[in-house]
Order: C-alpha cells, then sequence, then structure tokens
C-alpha cells in the first residue's frame, strides 16, 4: 500500500488530480447543480485568466523564481488595450498588440532586475507589482473603459458541443497549455528552463547562457499575462483597473497545487492547469454552497499553504 | 639529462609556461609550468594555497592569468570562460557533481550541446531528437562501462558514484583533446571513489590525457602515470609514483624536503 502511494506520489500531477477528484466528489454532494457540463463550462470561463496567467508562473517558478507582479501586469496591460482604442482611437488589433508588449516589457524589466543586478525575484515582481497597480490607477483614473471593440471580445464569444457551451478562449487556454507543455519537455530551451531551476552554476559550467535563459522566461511570462489580459477583456467585457487583485496567489496557488517546485527545476505545466480549475472549483463549489466570497479567499489562502507544506515536506523526504 | 630527451620525443597535449595570477596581495600562481603529455594520467597535488586550483581554473578557463602562456598541441590559446575552453576540446569535471538532479541521465549528458530535431522544427523551435540523444547516451555509457539500467531515470535516483559517472561520462564524450578532473573522488565513499578511478583509467585508455586534481595520496598514487607537485604557486617537481614514495611525495608539497633531495629516478 505504501508503495503504490509512493509510486503515485513520484507520478507528477498525480497529487493534484487526486486533490481535483476529492473535491469535486465533496462538491457534488453538497450541490446537486455542480456536476453539470452547464456549470463545468462556466468553471472553465472563470479559470481561464488566471490559468493563462499561470503559465508564465509556471515558467518563473521552473527557474526556481516567484512572479507577484502578474495579477497588477494582467490589469495594466487590459487598460492599455482597451483605453488605446478608446481614447485614441487607435486600431483594436494595433490596441491589443501595445497591450501584450507593455505586459512583456514589464517581464522583460522585471527580467533585467533579476539577471544584471541579481535582486531577488520576490523583491523585484513586489516593486514593480506596485508600480504596475499605481500606473494603471493613473492612466485610467481608476475608472473602467467600457467602450471595447469587437476585436477585444472575440475570446469571449462561445460555440456549442453538445449542451455544453465552450468559449474561444477556453480553446485558447487548452492550446497554450498544450504547446508549452511539448516546448519544456521536447525543446532545448524548454530543458533549459529545468536545467537553471535545478542548478544554476551546473547549468553555466555545461554552457548553458543562464542569465539569458531568465530573461527570456521573465518575457515570455509576461506576453502570458498580456493574453490574460485579452481574455479578461474578453470575458468581462470592458476594462477594468481593479482587476487581478486575487489573481497574484491565485497563479502561485495553481502552480503549485499542480506538483510544481517552489525550490524551482520540477514541475509539469499541464499540473498547473488542474490547479488552476482545482482552485476554480473550490471558489465554484462554495459560491453554489451559499459561502461568503469572503471564505472563499479564507479557503485559497489555506489551501496554497497546503500545498506549499506538501512540496516541503517531499523535498525533505526525498 | 636524459629526462629531457625523454619529453621531448612524447608530444605535449597541454603546455603551461610561467602562469601568473595574482589577487591584490595575493600571489596564487608564481610562474608555474606544466605539461601533460599524450596519453597519460597527471596528477597534480599540492597543499591548500599552493595554487593548485588557480592553475586548474586557467587550464580549464575559469580564471584568466596574468601573465604566462598557455598551448595547446604546441598552438598558443587564450581562454575567457570555461566554454571557450571546452570549444577547444578540454572538458572539466567538478567535485561537487555539477549535474541538473531532476533531469534524466540522457538530458544531463547532452545538457547545453543537445542534438536538434533535423528540419523546422529543430531550426524553429530547437526540438530535441530524443531518439538519437537516448541510443548516443547508451553508446557513451557503454564506451566508458558504466552499467545503469535506464538512461530516463533521474540523476537524482543515482548514488554519487553514479552521478560522478554521468559527469565523466559526459566530458570523455565530449573533450577532444584534454579531460582535467577536479577532486572527482572527494565526495564519494571508498567503493564508489574505486569505481570512478577505473572510469578515469578507461578515458585515459581511450587516448585522452588526464589532468587529475586530488588530495587523495593513495588514489594518486594508484592511478597517476606522472606526479605535478605544486608548491608555493610553482611546479617543485614531477615525479614518477612508480619510483617514489608517498611519504616523500607529502614532504616535497609541504616543504620539508627539497626536491633536489630526492633520488634522480623519482623525477619524472
Amino acid at each position: 500500500m505504501k508503495k503504490i502511494f509512493h509510486q503515485i506520489a513520484t507520478i507528477p500531477a498525480a497529487g493534484a488530480f487526486l486533490a481535483l477528484a476529492i473535491a469535486c466528489l465533496f462538491f457534488s454532494m453538497q450541490s446537486d447543480r455542480f456536476l453539470s457540463g452547464q456549470n463545468f463550462s462556466l468553471i472553465l470561463q472563470q479559470v481561464m485568466v488566471v490559468g493563462v496567467m499561470a503559465i508564465g508562473q509556471t515558467l518563473i517558478i521552473l527557474t526556481a523564481g516567484i512572479d507577484l507582479s502578474c495579477g497588477m501586469v494582467m490589469a495594466l496591460s487590459s487598460i492599455i488595450m482597451t483605453k488605446f482604442f478608446d481614447a485614441y482611437g487607435l486600431n483594436p488589433y494595433l490596441s491589443i498588440l501595445c497591450g501584450l508588449a507593455v505586459a512583456m516589457l514589464f517581464g522583460w524589466f522585471n527580467g533585467m532586475l533579476v539577471t544584471r543586478i541579481k535582486l531577488p525575484p520576490f523583491i523585484v515582481t513586489l516593486g514593480t507589482m506596485n508600480i504596475a497597480f499605481a500606473i494603471t490607477q493613473v492612466y485610467s483614473g481608476a475608472q473602467t473603459v467600457t467602450n471595447v471593440p469587437a476585436a477585444l471580445t472575440f475570446f469571449g464569444n462561445t460555440f456549442h458541443i453538445g449542451g455544453t457551451t465552450l468559449s474561444y478562449g477556453t480553446l485558447l487556454l487548452v492550446a497554450l497549455y498544450v504547446f508549452v507543455w511539448w516546448f519544456l519537455r521536447d525543446t532545448a530551451p524548454g530543458r533549459h528552463v529545468y536545467a537553471v531551476g535545478n542548478s544554476p552554476e551546473a547549468a553555466r559550467l555545461t554552457g548553458i547562457p543562464t542569465d539569458r535563459v531568465l530573461l527570456w522566461v521573465y518575457t515570455i511570462a509576461g506576453l502570458f499575462y498580456g493574453i490574460a489580459a485579452l481574455l479578461s477583456v474578453a470575458r468581462t467585457g470592458v476594462g477594468d483597473p481593479q482587476a487581478g487583485q486575487t489573481d497574484n496567489l491565485d497563479s502561485i496557488t495553481a502552480v503549485v497545487l499542480g506538483g510544481t517546485s517552489l525550490f524551482g527545476g520540477r514541475g509539469v505545466v499541464l499540473g498547473t492547469l488542474i490547479g488552476a480549475v482545482i482552485v476554480g472549483v473550490f471558489r465554484n463549489g462554495l459560491t453554489l454552497m451559499g459561502v461568503a466570497s469572503v471564505y472563499q479567499i479564507l479557503v485559497t489562502g489555506i489551501l496554497v499553504i497546503l500545498a506549499v507544506a506538501t512540496d516541503q515536506m517531499s523535498r525533505k523526504r526525498g | 639529462m636524459n629526462n629531457s630527451t625523454q619529453q621531448s620525443q612524447v608530444p605535449l597535449v597541454l603546455q603551461a609556461k610561467g602562469l601568473i595570477k595574482r589577487y591584490g596581495h595575493v600571489t596564487a600562481l608564481d610562474g608555474v609550468d606544466l605539461e601533460l603529455r599524450q596519453g597519460e594520467i597527471l596528477a597534480v597535488i599540492g597543499d591548500n594555497g599552493a595554487g593548485k586550483s588557480s592553475l586548474i581554473k586557467a587550464l580549464s578557463g575559469a580564471i584568466v592569468p596574468d601573465e604566462g602562456e598557455i598551448l595547446l598541441d604546441g598552438k598558443p590559446v587564450h581562454f575567457k570562460s570555461p566554454i571557450d575552453a571546452r570549444k577547444q576540446g578540454i572538458e572539466t569535471v567538478y567535485q561537487d557533481l555539477a549535474v541538473a538532479p531532476s533531469m534524466t541521465i540522457a538530458e544531463n549528458l547532452f545538457l547545453g550541446r543537445e542534438i536538434l530535431k533535423p528540419g523546422i522544427l529543430g531550426t524553429l523551435f530547437r526540438a530535441l531528437d530524443k531518439k538519437k540523444m537516448l541510443e548516443d547516451a547508451i553508446a557513451h555509457m557503454q564506451d566508458l562501462k558504466i552499467g545503469i539500467r535506464s538512461m530516463k531515470q533521474p540523476v537524482e535516483t543515482l548514488s554519487g558514484g553514479q552521478r560522478q559517472g554521468v559527469a565523466v561520462a559526459r566530458s570523455a564524450a565530449f573533450a577532444r583533446h584534454v579531460v582535467i578532473m577536479d577532486e572527482p573522488t572527494a565526495a564519494l565513499g571508498v567503493k564508489e571513489g574505486n569505481m570512478v578511478l577505473e572510469l578515469i583509467r578507461r578515458v585515459r585508455d581511450k587516448g585522452l590525457p588526464v589532468i587529475l586534481i586530488s588530495h587523495n595520496m593513495p588514489h594518486v598514487f594508484e592511478i597517476a602515470d606522472r606526479i605535478h607537485i605544486q608548491r608555493l604557486g610553482r611546479r617543485a617537481a614531477v615525479v614518477n609514483p612508480k619510483n617514489i614514495g608517498m611519504s616523500d611525495a607529502v614532504a616535497v608539497m609541504t616543504g620539508a624536503m627539497k626536491p633536489e633531495e630526492l633520488g634522480s629516478e623519482a623525477h619524472a
């Protein structure tokens, strides 16, 4: 029995899958509305934004870093996308590109501070989180942008498979995960991300340009926050300067629940998708049970500590 | 001096002449010479602070000497980084097992030198040719008779000696001229240490000359063809382990005995 348990524990993301199954079982007993195709498509809608952000977060955590700025960068990017169209009449597609570019610029800036000045990622991104938040508030005047063109809400459009409604954003979410999973597993730059997270010194000695890998990871993570911004605008139909406030913690929770180690070098990005769905399932299930949203935040807090504690203990044992 | 006529007959693969390296007021290398011959294991021994590790770092590109020159196959070379040295065919195995623990053996063997798929997947995404890497990994490990069940297991599941085996296999697979081993047995137990010694012999027998840095005198005397004794930033002597006792070598190393006091047969 112990051996079987140990073998399950060594399969990446197996724990996450188990946790997801238990959570689903629990909530389906609490509410008969939980186990419906309609409800699951709702969960996926809710998970979409954090899910895409968590891809960037996974890349960074795999290098033994962390990004606290992701939610705020996402909010800034969504304001840029909507306001460049609304205020200056810029072509909507160019507005999207500008939003993505600003998010990547923030990621690049994080990466520069981490690699050139050798600051700890925690402090760097704590700083840029506040910078991005302030710029978002000042630039938007803390006003929601409601004049949003159709191009920005495309990924919120839905189609039907059987009785289930799915959005194009959900498809994009899954496609991005599959691509990044393949990239991390089967390409040289993907493996270098793991090598840097495993041991930067060993990676450097084998000739891997570790600083370039890190800079690239932070910049690409920014791109994912930008894509998350586009999905956020698509889902809500507005550019919201207050968006992303809980997404920092939610994305880290998704990564850690998905079995990626905060110590770097270990983890599978598909686990993060499961982790993000777990967060979504808890939020959704608790809502169906009529639990107030403050308590949902409480549960997320407990979840992340549990997940990190499990990671810590498995490291000590292994 | 029939020694010098002997020396001139064996080609020198790597040669250092008058290397000097200062750190502020501290002189780590004070005009050191080193000669590595074709097909030999040259051990480098020395007390702490003798400049052993600075010498090795200069040869592997980790530091740039202030003065002096390094010749590879008779041609002067200038290394600005370990990567430069590697490009010239000099591979280094480090004491602290420089491997990525959660990655597989095959991945570790090719880390930083992956084999890419042909075509657009390889050029655009730098996708790995995993099949070829696996086959080559098996061939390299068999070449050194390292018995490991699966190349797909993570390196962290291996013992310390097996991990060092992976590092040695990696260097032997890619070195074209020289393999430098910096205390490769220091972190290992007796049995595993012997296993790694055997590997070092096999690397030499493949035709690659080896520079071995070690504190472990029995290991040095067991496998070295010649021993370079480093003292006070210079080469005190090069001795033949077959014709000198361990205690005399240590005496020269610590300065208790002058190199001239050794019998002429002890020098190599």
